[in-house]
């Protein structure tokens, strides 16, 4: 589904992307771990052509990422790491702009219902607090059943409770065969979500493996601490 | 989906009380030029002064805050299944529609009735050309610069440089060369600034010989009026294409 080929994007002298290449495929469910500033928005970005690689190409769907190919994006759905909507917007405006933009009669509101986000849709977008701007995000990632679901720390603001009705969403559409990509801090609540580990660090994939493959190897059952066991072993 | 953008981009300037205040200036500021001064030409030329300085400044800052505050808009549409042309487009069509109509029912409405005739319509068509050309170079300027207070102050100097300064700058060309044939020099400077052109175009217009001013002159001189008048829309036109065309460059090149 997703194909990267040696991407490298530099911002300024910063290299946030080093000969990036990498491979998605339907069904999977990857995360995308490393530490601050590793580059993980970045490759994100330019999958979704926000951010332009200087080197190296991107197919998602077998379509090339380039400046005049747009279609593709209707494959995608997205939730970035800090939701940013118009201040002066109601939830329901927003919801209503996408739904005429996306044009997919197609819906899936049932994160909609579950958040319920429908008694709050008459709030203004700036008036919300992080974590329901964060479930407009979700809300809007899912809606238009999309195939690839790009989720970016989509449980950093949650609640407990929300950040549990969304994994159970992410686990469904995942179950479905569709690919989910999700970067996240907080290694222990994708234990039972995730299938493959991509870990960067400094623009770097450092290692891409199927999760069973790292329990194997490590030893270890927690996600975390296979990981941990592997960047040690590393060093040495 | 164009026409669906430009009516969410329309809805929010309208529901910015902004233009709203600028159209009500403009409107008072027409109507009392033209019920004092009792004399046709004296009035449209105390009305052009004040249009070539407030609908360029109006047209420029307004924009250039408007597309820096549009940022989240921006961002939260180009992750969707949009070509950024359109994004960028539709944010020019909706600024440029609310601010033309702004100036249509401020001074172009009132223009016409006062003046039924080629001078109302010329002050109509100065007006509309100076707000597309001025929208357009607030697009350049917010499109390349990421920061939005050195934004604002660009937009704030380019307006007092083709405002105020453009014109010193060519009196001290004049001054320090008088004794060169400068007529060809001064046509090229005055194709160089879109609030010179309109005042050349709208004097050309109104026929006011003593005021047309130096350039003004040798543009009648040179071209003519009918080809005068052709020739400054086609510069005005390059005028807001030009900088358009370029920001929708770089807005596809920029990472969000």
């Amino acid at each position: 589904m997703i194909q990267a080929k040696h991407i490298t994007k530099k911002f300024g002298r910063l290299k946030a992307l080093d000969d990036v290449s990498v491979q998605m495929n339907a069904g999977e469910c990857i995360a995308i771990l490393g530490p601050n500033g590793c580059g993980k928005t970045t490759l994100l970005k330019t999958v979704l052509g926000m951010v332009m690689a200087d080197r190296g190409e991107v197919m998602v769907k077998n379509e090339l990422v380039k400046k005049s190919n747009w279609q593709y994006r209707r494959h995608i759905g997205y939730m970035p790491q800090i939701g940013r909507y118009p201040s002066n917007m109601k939830i329901a405006d927003v919801i209503n702009m996408m739904k005429d933009i996306r044009q997919n009669s197609n819906l899936n509101e049932e994160l909609a219902t579950a958040f319920d986000l429908p008694a709050l849709s008459q709030k203004k977008m700036g008036n919300l607090s992080g974590g329901t701007t964060q479930k407009v995000s979700a809300v809007l990632a899912f809606m238009f059943n999309p195939d690839i679901l790009i989720l970016d720390e989509p449980t950093a603001g949650l609640d407990p409770l929300s950040s549990e009705k969304l994994k159970a969403k992410i686990k469904a559409e995942n179950d479905k065969g569709k690919l989910v990509v999700i970067t996240s801090h907080i290694l222990s609540e994708l234990d039972d979500l995730v299938t493959e580990v991509i870990y960067m660090q400094e623009g770097k994939i450092i290692f891409h493996k199927k999760i069973k493959t790292l329990q194997e190897e490590t030893g270890e059952i927690k996600l975390s601490k296979a990981i941990a066991s592997i960047l040690q072993s590393a060093e040495k | 989906m164009m026409r669906k953008i430009v009516k969410y981009v329309l809805g929010d300037i309208i529901r910015n009380k902004m233009v709203l205040v600028y159209t009500i200036l403009l409107f008072v500021i027409s109507l009392s030029v033209f019920n004092i001064e009792t004399n046709t030409s004296k009035g449209i030329l105390s009305l052009l002064n004040i249009i070539l300085l407030i609908v360029p400044l109006t047209c420029i800052i307004f924009s250039t805050i408007y597309i820096y505050n549009s940022s989240e808009f921006i961002e939260l549409l180009v992750s969707q299944p949009i070509k950024r042309k359109t994004i960028w487009y539709s944010l020019y069509f909706g600024l440029v529609l609310s601010l033309s109509l702004a100036y249509i029912i401020g001074i172009g409405l009132p223009a016409l009735y006062y003046f039924p005739n080629a001078k109302g319509a010329m002050i109509l068509i100065v007006g509309l050309f100076l707000t597309w050309v001025f929208v357009s170079i607030a697009l350049l300027i917010a499109g390349s610069s990421r920061d939005k207070t050195k934004g604002i102050a660009i937009a704030i100097v380019s307006w007092l440089f083709f405002a105020i300064f453009y014109d010193i700058l060519v009196l001290f060309i004049l001054f320090q060369f008088q004794d060169y044939p400068l007529e060809g020099a001064m046509i090229v400077l005055s194709f160089l600034n879109p609030i010179d052109l309109s005042r050349i175009q709208l004097l050309l217009q109104i026929d006011a010989a003593a005021i047309i001013g130096y350039t003004g002159a040798v543009f009648k001189i040179f071209f003519g009026r009918g080809l005068g008048i052709l020739i400054c829309i086609l510069c005005m036109c390059a005028w807001f294409l030009v900088p358009l065309w370029l920001s929708v460059k770089i807005f596809q090149k920029r990472d969000i």
